[in-house]
């Protein structure tokens, strides 16, 4: 462990004190003078023509000053930009029970719902298809014209032989999975505020983690070039992927202000919440694994049609992600993947936490758990043979700078008795590991462009004090407080000391956004960079007033001196008045690039790449009511490789809360899609996710790392420890009932009829 | 049509025009302007609309304001004394019980409820305390430590003031 002075502090969120004090403002909080309301009218049909909408009646409602539909918004968008399939309001057609035709701006919430009411839509409902696999043999059901089969995008990736390496294996296990539809269930609903200042201006506040997308595809829908377009994020009440995608809340808000000349805002309701959806993909996957004797993983064949909904959303990235994921966190020399992704008439599937690696990690580790059975090895044993190492390359070209993973997966076996354990308890009662790992960042932005994914200004003056500005938007994850702890590190000061400035396109300088668990390692060295730049200019002057040479300069505490022998000690504050006194205003930048890594004449294998990687591993006890069929997850025993965490509290945080999402999505979340399309849960009551009642005793571990590719040694630690959840419960569930699920959730009536059918064998 | 009624919230009184189906939890937000109360769904399942109604949780999204009358209605920004911090707020900084902040006022104030009738409870009973109150971020495992070590800070007070 390094010596650092802030880095490694577990210090509160500095959004925290306003958090509890209900002070902190999230965008259905702003109010503007003259703000009107938007709402949106749905689709009741999953699959239909819109022949005709009339309006007329809604508009001669008093109180309703605008109403709009796709046809005032025909340009397609989409997070791919290659592909875009989506629009602000359906344009010709429906395509999944849900999504909007029509909006309105009224002066209140009520009046613009009344408009909805009065708003006719005359349908032609055409033949709907729920199911990816259907989908793909259903002529009658044309969703996109484009997209024969109704197959948006098919991938082929193979990597050595696997054919000879099937072959020349000792042993090989087939078997499919399948995932099911599950919702992030942040608890903020969307919302949008826009408004259109006198010179044409706009402003959108928005709860939106991608800040830079939103800003592209304003720019894009409504026409306007993106310098006269500013999107500013206020406090974002979570998003787990699902705020990363425009929503239509986002361009209808736009639109309607466009229109009415109003500062309109749209803010969903919870069923808008799971019409826009964007959550999982469900998959279904089989997978083969063909292993030598001696249990090393010889080859991975893997066939995986992702059910995509209505539209592309991240389609084809997680589509490729599935695929590289296969290629870690163990050795495999060879390798195939085949993906389809299917449109289906369902609300759009997309990027949730852990996004492509969650359902090819549920197939693998349980597979490698059977595997291991089968070979008469420990299941710890076999993935500790296969685990990667610091610098191990995948077959897929993909380098990982730095890995701990073996650690990780000796600490959790160690800290939960594992081996002790395992095989060993009474029916009913099992204990299963599982291991996982995951990108801190891409290599790739979504459009061409080799500008740094991120970037960081300081500016330093005796008024304001230290000021960090970047584009990294806080959405719960906590960056507000890491970023400024990376630059006090490097300042010398204390994190307090910096104010930050952050998530706002025309405030601060550009960062990506806040996803693939990219903004601790990318935007943190853009910051790092930026402090080491202050650094360097004040040194200079604080050389000459302390009468040393300025690389042998440190600054602790605020206080710069010497490194090499005690002496006169400058204040920092005091430097930067001496500097400004000399050489006029004190800035500086910081951004970062990570490395353009990929493989030519590979389809997609660029996804995946990553500058370098988080991992962890997991032990799961779980007690099954052989009555009820009722799992009760007791403990989880993790253990993770974040690098060195900037702020441990918050690591914890991140790994508490990952685990008990995975735990919903392994036991009991899932959206029921009725025969015509209509989502039958699409509420917080019906869609359960995890209480406080249902949560396991939880022992997480940081193990001792550190990456010397990344500021101040530290990875992602947000979406890696959501990898081994699923298939750590599964596994444990095989091990308490000896019987192997193959479909997510693993729900009571599963756990009972499996029971029943073990029983009559 | 609008009826006039007066709602106490924190200790003041606010007179409001309201219509009879006007909920309590956009009463709050929208006409008095008190924002800490979150709306998460709209149907009294998330917990986060939570405020203290003569010292009882209530879920502000599925009560009316005309039926909140003559009640003393508290809510997120009533907690604190001026710039200190109540022990349960304090606490949730201290123990990073705070992600995302959605869930926290409700939270915090089914924890207030909780303590004012249990000032020691165990960690099953805080678990059950705050079960109506959903978050998506931490994993509730420091919110259960945060109330906990609430608990203990309010405790410590009462022995203080009975010494």
């Amino acid at each position: 462990m390094k010596d650092f002075a802030v880095v490694g502090k577990s210090l509160p969120r500095v959004d925290a004190p306003a958090k509890v004090r209900g002070e902190a403002l999230y965008t259905d909080d702003l109010l503007l003078p003259h703000m009107v309301y938007g709402k949106i009218k749905r689709s009741p049909h999953a699959h239909a023509v819109i022949k005709k909408i009339r309006y007329d009646k809604a508009l001669e409602l008093p109180g309703v000053l605008a109403v709009i539909t796709g046809d005032d918004a025909p340009q397609a968008y989409g997070i791919v930009p290659q592909a875009p399939t989506e629009y602000a309001l359906a344009v010709g057609k429906v395509r999944y029970a849900g999504e909007g035709v029509a909006a309105v701006a009224a002066v209140d919430e009520e009046t613009a719902e009344e408009a909805l009411e009065r708003i006719e839509v005359e349908y032609e409902v055409l033949p709907a298809v729920f199911d990816p696999v259907e989908a793909l043999e259903r002529q009658d059901v044309v969703i996109h014209a484009k997209a024969k089969n109704n197959m948006m995008y098919e991938g082929k990736q193979e990597f050595g032989d696997v054919d000879k390496a099937m072959a020349e294996a000792d042993f090989v296990l087939e078997r499919s999975f399948k995932t099911s539809y599950v919702n992030h269930a942040f608890l903020e609903p969307h919302s949008a505020l826009a408004h259109f200042e006198a010179n044409g201006f706009l402003t959108v506040y928005s709860s939106t983690q991608i800040p830079h997308y939103l800003h592209r595809t304003l720019s894009l829908v409504l026409d306007l070039p993106m310098n006269k377009i500013r999107v500013s994020v206020p406090m974002v009440g979570g998003g787990f992927g699902g705020k990363g995608e425009v929503a239509s809340s986002e361009l209808c808000a736009a639109l309607l202000a466009q229109r009415t000349g109003h500062p309109v805002k749209v803010t969903y309701e919870r069923s808008e919440v799971f019409a826009q959806h964007k959550g999982r993909h469900p998959c279904v996957m089989t997978m083969k694994i063909g292993v030598s004797q001696d249990g090393t993983i010889q080859a991975i064949d893997f066939d995986n049609i992702l059910d995509g909904g209505a539209y592309g959303g991240w389609g084809i990235v997680v589509l490729f992600y599935t695929a590289a994921m296969i290629h870690l966190p163990y050795q495999v020399p060879n390798a195939r993947f085949r993906g389809r992704r299917v449109y289906t008439n369902k609300p759009t599937t997309g990027a949730m936490r852990g996004l492509g690696g969650v359902q090819p990690r549920f197939a693998m580790e349980s597979m490698l758990e059977d595997i291991a059975k089968e070979l008469g090895m420990s299941p710890y044993d076999l993935r500790l043979k296969n685990a990667v190492e610091s610098g191990y390359t995948t077959k897929s070209n993909v380098y990982v700078p730095h890995s701990e993973f073996k650690k990780c997966l000796q600490t959790a076996v160690e800290r939960s008795g594992y081996r002790e354990k395992q095989g060993k308890l009474p029916l009913g009662k099992g204990i299963g590991l599982a291991g996982g790992y995951y990108i801190s960042g891409t290599a790739y932005t979504l459009y061409m462009s080799y500008k740094p994914h991120s970037s960081a200004l300081i500016r330093v003056d005796t008024e304001g004090g230290i000021i960090l500005y970047t584009g990294a938007t806080d959405i719960g994850q906590g960056s507000n407080t890491v970023l400024p702890m990376i630059a006090a590190e490097e300042l010398g000061v204390r994190a307090d000391d910096i104010h930050i400035v952050s998530g706002d396109t025309q405030l601060t300088p550009f960062d990506l956004g806040s996803f693939a668990s990219r903004v601790t390692y990318g935007a943190g060295q853009a910051v790092r960079m930026a402090a080491q730049g202050i650094n360097k200019q004040l040194y200079e002057v604080a050389a000459v007033e302390l009468g040393v040479r300025a690389d042998q300069l440190i600054c602790r505490e605020g206080k710069i001196y010497s490194q090499y022998e005690p002496g006169p000690v400058l204040d920092f504050m005091a430097a930067v008045a001496k500097y400004i006194d000399a050489k006029g205003p004190l800035s500086a930048m910081g951004h970062y690039s990570p490395p353009r890594k990929g493989m030519k004449g590979v389809q997609g294998a660029n996804i995946g790449q990553s500058p370098t990687f988080g991992f962890s591993a997991q032990v799961t006890e779980v007690d099954v009511d052989l009555e009820t069929g009722k799992v009760k997850v007791l403990k989880v025993t993790e253990a993770g490789d974040c690098g060195q965490p900037i702020n441990p509290m918050s690591v914890e945080g991140q790994v508490e809360g990952s685990i008990v999402m995975g735990m919903g999505q392994a036991l009991f979340e899932e959206i029921k899609v009725s025969p015509d399309g209509r989502l039958l849960n699409a509420s917080l009551h019906d869609y359960k996710i995890p209480t406080a009642v249902d949560i396991p005793e939880i022992d997480s571990t940081i193990v001792d790392s550190y990456d010397p590719t990344a500021p101040f040694g530290a990875k992602e630690s947000g979406e890696g420890p959501i990898q081994p959840v699923i298939p750590a419960i599964a596994n444990a569930i095989c091990d308490a009932i000896g019987v192997r699920f193959l479909e997510l959730p693993i729900t009571p009536e599963k756990i009972l009829q499996a029971l029943k059918e073990k029983k009559e064998r | 049509m609008k009826k006039l009624i007066t709602l106490n919230i924190n200790g003041q009184d606010f007179d409001l025009a309201v219509s009879p189906r006007d909920l309590l939890v956009d009463v709050i937000r929208k006409k008095v302007g008190l924002t800490g109360t979150k709306k998460g769904c709209g149907q009294g399942d998330c917990g986060a609309c939570t405020v203290l109604m003569d010292g009882h949780p209530v879920l502000s999204c599925i009560t009316l304001a005309v039926a909140s009358q003559g009640k003393k209605i508290q809510t997120i920004e009533g907690l604190s004394e001026g710039e200190k911090l109540h022990p349960i707020q304090e606490s949730f900084v201290e123990q990073g019980a705070v992600q995302c902040g959605y869930c926290t006022p409700g939270m915090i104030l089914s924890a207030k409820a909780l303590l004012d009738r249990n000032p020691d409870p165990s960690e099953e009973e805080i678990k059950q305390g705050i079960a109506g109150n959903l978050c998506r971020c931490t994993g509730y495992k420091k919110i259960v430590k945060a109330i906990s070590a609430a608990a203990e800070k309010l405790g410590g007070k009462e022995e203080e003031r009975v010494r």
